[in-house]
């Protein structure tokens, strides 16, 4: 019905075959031989695991990743922030040089099961500190120097992409990073209003009168391909999410309400390969101290919550769960006890099966900053969006970020 | 002028035509239509709420217990849904169109978030007193606002401790666009607007000693100089013009940007800044009305509704059912996303806002219903012909068809369509249409605003 990619399709059959092929190899010769509803229970099993997905989760405006993994023995952090510094007993040792913030409880139970990475000094050359272009290279994958229109999980979608549902934000609008360069990923805050949405009849009417190929790819075939894809795709999410239910208490708070609806679509077996969602509020200029406790425990709480739930079903292990900030904030506090922009920061992988689970790498010196009186970046953003496509998500990542970039080893 | 121009430029200048005032100005010039458009926004009335409460209140008072003061910002937050709701019922009926064009033009570019209202008001009521006169006054008038001097950080900037919030944005948004300044410049300007601050019932106040006197160094220039130094010398970059004249004709012409026209454009806005007169210049040519700019950029949320009152006069009596709406389609005035304020265009569209775009004539109109009879189906004869002022159940809205009826007596039901689109219809649409029966105007009319073309305008 789209007019996707004709490679992208072919290749996506052959993977699906190949899944099938394992999952028939492997299973059918033991399976012959068990009782039906364990039989049952096993290939409900085994339909799930394997489709692995991806949730982007970024900590908008800005969050102050020293503050959140605080180099609690450098005598550099203390004396640039006489007031902003968190104390040693506020702090969850990882190791000998750095430790959580305390609100961080729920997540440091997730580290010490080794579901957590925690890469340091993520960033690009020549960062730039305002939050709307700095968010625009995070998602567009650009360099700073660099104009790109479309996101890169767009063009994740564009080429490798199945369906409009390929890739989700869990929000009422779509993000540049969900927009391709012809196709987009979907917003939806909760299935059933969106379902309810595309339902009325007249609507319904128009949109199958169309024929796609004939729409142009200006604003109003735009219009049209939108409508069109919200009334299929509404149907699909709502039709296969609404099998299940959570039995997992997440925090009253909308960012735990997205994760829980992630959850759901993941545990339901929704064939999206891309989750997005964000925690906003970190542009903590003043008075930073009870802003950012608060939100790191939103964060933490709702994590693990959405961890749990994703357990219970046996989701978890084909989850990875990546959390970024579009920069991190200045080192030294400024005069309202908050932080100023800063540029590089550090970056969460949570998963099951991660390879180095724990601190991935050092925290860069604090002396020896830029000129901005930032840390300097060591590991290039897209280079982790470089694994992640291929060691992931299982394609190439040359044809989303344009250029080869250098794998790294955290799964 | 021709009919489709007028339109066109009603649409862009406003918010639509209907055919009696299209009659009206049939034998009119385009230059003599021009003069009536900003004769019609020469007035700059304020827009103002009874703020009694708030008139009176001292700081004192509002900080005497916590209780108190959590009392004030709910009534503050309360009284902003108020303004707002105040705002659209101005789009709705006020004939200085291309006045509220701009104000919500500028009110995107400033793009400001304060939780007081006497703030909030004031901050608005300054874009409205400039919004077509000097660019140069409104930057340095919207330096001074308690809004905006607390969203950028004003405040925080002092001489021993800078803060370049505000320089930056200022440069990076307001003024010139990334890439036409230096991180230099914004350390070096961030000096000059040091001590900037305002008191309690919202006057600018300049604190003499958080100022820094030295020297400062911007775009190659030295001086001594104080915040309103700094937006001159931003203003004579000639790139200042252009970054404007390019958001002009995104907001007016076409998203996609024409370098000849562009050009044109920033020679006439550059080094005096006057906005009308850039205006006056771009609704004046040729290219303005080149066909393949009508009908092609996707309307605004509040250009919708505008639009949509412009032929059936709607009133809301819900400010909170109001502001769930603007929720929902994306644009809550008073609350942009952030200070690079709404993008517009297709950002406007994803699913969800758009389904409901679809929805929204008929949830204001027809109890979120759309007639879909088909051609030789039964209907229900005692469906009211002709509605009046219909009282809504679904929607706290009233909608006046009397005056649409009066306005469209002329126009056939047939060719309502001309009348309410700004671009062809799709082919697969009209075939769809061609299967339907037509009840009735009303309901005709209701069935084309709920086409993806009436989206566009």
């Amino acid at each position: 019905m789209r007019t996707t990619n004709v490679f992208a399709r072919v290749s996506n059959v052959l993977i699906m075959d190949r899944r099938k092929f394992i999952k028939h190899s492997s299973l059918a010769s033991s399976l012959f031989f068990v009782p039906s509803f364990v039989k049952a229970f096993s290939s409900y099993i085994t339909a799930e695991t394997g489709y692995k997905r991806l949730v982007i989760l970024q900590l908008s405006g800005g969050n102050d990743g020293l503050n959140t993994i605080v180099p609690f023995r450098n005598d550099e952090y203390y004396r640039a922030r006489p007031t902003l510094a968190l104390k040693k007993e506020d702090v969850m040792a990882l190791d000998n040089d750095l430790g959580m913030h305390k609100s961080l409880l729920p997540l440091k139970k997730l580290y010490d099961k080794g579901f957590v990475s925690i890469i340091n000094n993520v960033g690009y050359p020549n960062p730039n500190r305002s939050h709307f272009r700095a968010t625009d290279i995070w998602q567009t994958a650009s360099s700073s120097n660099q104009y790109l229109q479309s996101g890169w999980i767009g063009r994740y979608v564009d080429q490798f992409g199945t369906a409009p549902y390929t890739a989700l934000e869990l929000d009422h609008s779509l993000s540049l990073a969900l927009k391709g360069e012809t196709q987009n990923g979907l917003a939806v805050q909760n299935a059933h209003t969106f379902y309810k949405m595309t339902q009325d009849p007249y609507l319904k009417n128009i949109a199958s009168h169309q024929e796609e190929a004939h729409l142009s790819e200006h604003n109003l075939g735009y219009l049209y391909k939108t409508m069109i894809d919200a009334e299929s795709s509404a149907k699909y999410i709502y039709e296969t999410s609404k099998t299940v239910s959570t039995s997992v208490n997440y925090p009253n708070n909308s960012f735990s309400k997205q994760l829980k609806t992630t959850a759901q679509f993941i545990n339901s077996g929704l064939k999206t390969r891309v989750y997005y969602g964000s925690l906003n509020g970190f542009d903590t200029h003043v008075h930073q101290e009870n802003t950012h406790k608060r939100l790191l425990k939103a964060y933490a709480e709702g994590i693990h919550a959405f961890v749990k739930d994703l357990q219970s079903k046996d989701t978890f292990n084909d989850t990875l769960i990546l959390t970024f900030s579009e920069f991190g904030r200045r080192v030294k506090q400024n005069s309202g006890h908050g932080t100023d922009h800063g540029s590089a920061n550090a970056l969460f992988v949570i998963g099951g099966n991660l390879k180095k689970p724990g601190i991935y790498n050092n925290l860069a010196s604090l002396s020896d900053l830029d000129d901005n009186g930032d840390l300097k970046f060591e590991i290039d953003f897209r280079t982790i969006y470089a694994t992640v496509l291929n060691k992931w998500l299982d394609v190439n990542h040359e044809a989303v970020l344009f250029k080869n970039y250098k794998q790294l080893d955290f799964i | 002028m021709e009919q489709k121009e007028m339109k066109h430029l009603y649409w862009r200048a406003g918010f639509g035509i209907n055919p009696k005032e299209l009659e009206f100005l049939s034998t009119k010039s385009r230059e003599d239509i021009i003069d009536m458009l900003f004769y019609e926004s020469q007035n700059t009335l304020p827009l103002k709420i009874d703020t009694h409460e708030f008139d009176t209140l001292t700081q004192e008072q509002f900080k005497k217990t916590d209780k108190i003061q959590r009392e004030y910002i709910e009534k503050s937050r309360n009284k902003i849904k108020e303004l707002n709701h105040a705002w659209v019922e101005r789009v709705l009926n006020s004939h200085s169109v291309l006045q509220e064009k701009m104000t919500l033009f500028w009110s995107n570019h400033f793009a400001c978030q304060n939780g007081m209202i006497l703030y909030v008001q004031k901050f608005h009521n300054t874009i409205r007193e400039h919004a077509l006169g000097s660019f140069k006054e409104l930057v340095k008038a919207i330096s001074r606002e308690p809004a905006m001097i607390e969203y950028l950080d004003l405040k925080q900037n002092r001489n021993d401790k800078p803060n370049e919030n505000f320089a930056r944005e200022l440069m990076e948004l307001f003024t010139l666009g990334v890439g036409n300044y230096t991180e230099e410049d914004i350390k070096e300007a961030a000096k000059a607007f040091t001590g900037y601050n305002h008191d309690f019932e919202g006057h600018f106040v300049f604190n003499e000693n958080h100022h820094n006197t030295q020297f400062k160094y911007v775009f190659g220039k030295a001086g001594r100089y104080e915040g309103d130094d700094i937006i001159d010398i931003i203003l004579e970059q000639e790139a200042c013009a252009e970054f404007i004249c390019k958001k002009l004709y995104r907001y007016f012409v076409n998203d996609a940007l024409n370098k000849e026209h562009l050009k044109e454009m920033t020679q006439v806005f550059y080094p005096d800044y006057n906005i009308e007169t850039v205006l006056r210049y771009m609704f004046a040519q040729d290219w303005f009305y080149n066909p393949k700019h009508i009908g092609n950029k996707i309307k605004s949320p509040i250009e919708l509704i505008a639009g949509i009152s412009n032929t059936i006069p709607l009133s809301f009596k819900d400010t909170k059912q109001l502001v769930a709406v603007e929720r929902m389609l994306g644009q809550i005035l008073f609350f942009p996303p952030n200070v690079a304020g709404w993008k517009g265009g297709k950002s406007w569209i994803d699913s969800n806002t758009l389904m409901l775009r679809l929805k929204l004539p008929s949830m204001l109109l027809t109890n979120a219903t759309i007639a879909n009879n088909k051609k030789g189906e039964f209907y229900d004869s005692f469906q009211t012909y002709t509605k009046e002022k219909v009282a809504n159940n679904f929607f706290k809205t009233t909608s006046n068809w009397r005056v649409f009826n009066s306005n469209y007596q002329r126009v056939s039901t047939k060719d309502l369509a001309q009348y309410l689109l700004q671009c062809p219809i799709n082919k697969g649409t009209l075939n769809y249409l061609e299967t339907l029966r037509i009840n009735n105007k009303q309901d005709y009319c209701v069935q084309l605003m709920s086409l993806p073309e009436y989206q566009m305008c």
